[in-house]
């Protein structure tokens, strides 16, 4: 099972970005490239808000491109705003399963569950300004487990964290996200994170997404582009 | 950035009813009225006179009060003192203060047995009289005084403090270095929007003005359909009034008319200027006498009200009901439209914000009158019509508030809601007006405020048993009894204030979230 994208490009303006990449089930990719690079527009061609201007993108063979974002099969963490600040954790987590803020019956027990593997059980009546940056966190993750899409997307949602919570959160994501059949792809500006959560890492740059190889590989033999934005020369 | 086109993400077709309704009233009714225009008597005498009037009061209106703001936003940039931000706040109250009630008010100071002149008495001097163009020009400036002072206060607060930094540094004179730039950049605009406000005020005008000396346009619009039943007479000063409101609201729009949100306004840059005796008594004294005339009319109001309550006529509780009622339903047309063109967004919201603020009330009332007088009697349908234009005439300043709150939470919150799938319907009801709850609030507690103290179209179209609590008031006074229209004043300045206070309660209530 792969997500598979061939000769994607993309024209915002002057900004273009061309991707020809396979991403495998399983593994947790890592994009990595310098601010600007267009690591946050491949997410957005990736789920549906960026219109592409040539090339497809299949899931399992079949096309998801022009699909509108709901319909498309994964599930995306955006840098912010990831709950709505108005909904209670449970009507926030809830719209996994469908626009409606009163879960059906049926739907109470999947989503008291996803609490609970995120480690928020309890606070289901609770507003997302009454729990703390990495309980925010996991409440957007246990969202993401519950809509149960084969790709997850996440656009450096643990940004604003500490050190210590990001790496929490990470694991967490290994944890409980990750699985065989799944594709999560993110975006980081840290290659210690990469190194720490990553099986993948897919270096964007001179207006490309290079197709994904080992860490051990882009890291330990970095090519030019990445001594560059590491800094090694 | 490239958002993906065709998906329906929100309902915009309601924006488009909204738009459409918006033309035909404003648009549509100028058409009624320039087809049944009688230009060929041409201008006559009265009418010369009524134009010249009509210009002369909203000039000096409009000088008056931006002149006479300059000092008041000056002290209020650079002093820091105790009440200081309520009396900004105090500012922002003359928009939801009903006309009747402040002119009852400037009467209790300036009126024939108001305080002045109990005052000229007692020293032997003679009174002054209040109507004509004098009281005009005073109610004017009662009401954009204020005004003029968020706008030019707003100037004030957008020099950067680094520069009084540097002026005090380098020693420089503050004022031709950094105010008179800034009074230049923001006296036109602000006397541009004022004077416009005071060109189409037609309610100081029907209570302080009249006869052949003191009739503005709209007063003898009002007049010729109300006594004379003439018509084309109000069709042609319909036009000429037209004419008048779109070049000053051009002139208005060339100029960028300044800010008077009261946004930061509580912000204050520390200066090194004015330290002087002299400077620090002139900014006490502008002070002073400004808060003093915004308040000691209301004060009373209150206290005349308090006496007067017994004698309010028992007429007052329809007439309250029908205010409420009245309130209710512009209130809830004004809401609807603003969300629908704010969800909808383009140059629809451009059009509908600056339409109604071109059309004065009358104009439209008068194209209305002339479109259904036709097919049945216009005072059938005075209640219904006095909700629509006072929604229309709402419909700029709630769209001004809650159309950025809904681009901010499209902003913030719409991939979030498009990727969850929700869209359309549900969209607006579980996203867009939570996120917008507060500006909802504030927005509806204008417009209320505004719809419960309108005496405008009401007075064109309304019997004698169709009386609305301003149309009430107004009669009173009309028939000398000063005790019943007090305690009337009072009861409407409960209801106005009352209902901005509900509304905008009920918006910060949960808008933390």
């Amino acid at each position: 099972m792969a997500l598979k994208i061939d000769d994607l490009r993309i024209r915002l303006d002057d900004f273009s970005l061309k991707a020809n990449c396979a991403f495998e089930a399983g593994k947790v990719t890592a994009l990595i490239g310098a601010s600007g690079a267009g690591k946050s527009t491949f997410l957005s061609a990736l789920a549906g808000f960026v219109d592409c201007d040539g090339g497809d993108i299949r899931w399992n063979g079949a096309r998801i491109q022009g699909l509108p974002p709901a319909r498309r099969p994964l599930a995306t963490l955006f840098q912010d705003n990831n709950l709505f600040p108005h909904l209670t954790i449970a009507q926030n987590v809830g719209l996994a399963l469908g626009p409606r803020l009163r879960p059906l019956s049926k739907d109470r027990g999947p989503i008291a569950n996803a609490l609970d593997r995120v480690g928020l059980a309890g606070f289901d009546a609770r507003k997302p300004a009454q729990l703390s940056g990495g309980q925010q966190s996991r409440a957007a993750l246990a969202r993401v487990l519950l809509q149960d899409r084969p790709i997850v997307l996440l656009d450096e949602p643990f940004a604003a964290l500490g050190p210590g919570l990001k790496r929490d959160m990470l694991a967490l994501l290994r944890d409980v996200i990750l699985s065989p059949e799944r594709v999560v792809i993110m975006v980081t500006h840290d290659p210690e994170d990469a190194r720490y959560i990553a099986d993948d890492i897919a270096v964007v740059a001179d207006g490309r997404v290079m197709p994904p190889a080992p860490v051990a590989d882009v890291l330990d033999n970095p090519s030019d582009d990445i001594k560059l934005y590491l800094g090694l020369h | 950035m490239a958002q993906r086109a065709g998906a329906v993400i929100v309902p915009r077709w309601p924006g488009a009813i909204v738009i459409a309704l918006v033309l035909l009233l404003t648009v549509g009714t100028l058409i009624a009225v320039l087809t049944r225009a009688d230009t060929f008597g041409g201008l006559g005498s009265a009418d010369r006179a009524a134009i010249s009037f009509t210009l002369l009061q909203a000039v000096l209106s409009a000088a008056i009060s931006v002149i006479a703001a300059i000092p008041v936003a000056r002290a209020l940039s650079r002093r820091r003192f105790r009440g200081r931000s309520i009396l900004i706040t105090l500012l922002g109250a003359p928009f939801i203060l009903p006309v009747v009630v402040a002119v009852m008010g400037l009467l209790a100071v300036f009126g024939r047995n108001g305080l002045l002149n109990d005052a000229l008495t007692m020293i032997g001097a003679g009174r002054v009289s209040i109507y004509g163009l004098a009281g005009v020009v005073l109610a004017h400036v009662f009401f954009n005084l204020p005004l003029a002072v968020r706008m030019i206060l707003q100037g004030w607060q957008s020099i950067p403090a680094e520069r009084f930094r540097l002026a005090a540094a380098l020693d420089a004179p503050v004022f031709s270095l950094l105010e008179r730039p800034m009074l230049r950049a923001v006296l036109p605009g602000a006397f541009a929007s004022i004077f416009l406000i005071c060109l189409t005020s037609f309610a100081v005008a029907l209570i302080l003005g009249g006869g052949p000396k003191a009739t503005t346009v709209e007063l003898a619009i009002y007049q010729a359909i109300r006594f004379d039943f003439a018509l084309d007479r109000a069709a042609f000063l319909a036009a000429i009034q037209f004419a008048m409101s779109l070049v000053a609201a051009g002139i208005a729009w060339f100029l960028a008319v300044p800010d008077a949100s009261g946004a930061g306004l509580d912000r204050m840059a520390r200066r090194w200027d004015g330290a002087s005796i002299f400077s620090r008594l002139s900014d006490g004294l502008a002070i002073v006498v400004a808060a003093a005339f915004l308040i000691v009319p209301l004060v009373l109001v209150v206290l005349r009200g308090i006496g007067g309550l017994g004698d309010v006529p028992v007429q007052i509780w329809p007439a309250i009901v029908r205010s409420v009622l009245v309130a209710v339903v512009s209130t809830s047309l004004t809401i609807l439209a603003a969300v629908a063109l704010s969800v909808r967004g383009g140059r629809g919201v451009v059009v509908a914000s600056a339409l109604p603020l071109a059309a004065s009330s009358l104009v439209v009332g008068t194209g209305l009158f002339i479109m259904v007088q036709p097919i049945l009697n216009p005072a059938k349908i005075a209640l219904p019509v006095t909700a629509m234009m006072n929604a229309l005439m709402a419909l700029p300043f709630a769209l001004r508030i809650m159309e950025p709150a809904v681009t901010k939470a499209e902003r913030d919150f719409g991939r979030l809601s498009t990727s969850l799938g929700i869209v359309g319907w549900a969209r607006v009801r579980m996203v867009i007006l939570p996120r917008i709850r507060g500006s909802l609030g504030f927005a509806a507690g204008l417009a209320a405020a505004l719809s419960m103290g309108d005496l405008g179209v009401i007075a064109l179209f309304a019997t004698s048993d169709q009386q609305t609590l301003p149309l009430l008031m107004y009669q009173l006074m009309g028939s000398y009894r000063t005790d019943a229209a007090s305690g009337a004043a009072l009861i409407l300045l409960g209801l106005s204030l009352g209902a901005f206070w509900i509304c905008d309660k009920w918006g910060r209530h949960g808008a933390e979230n």
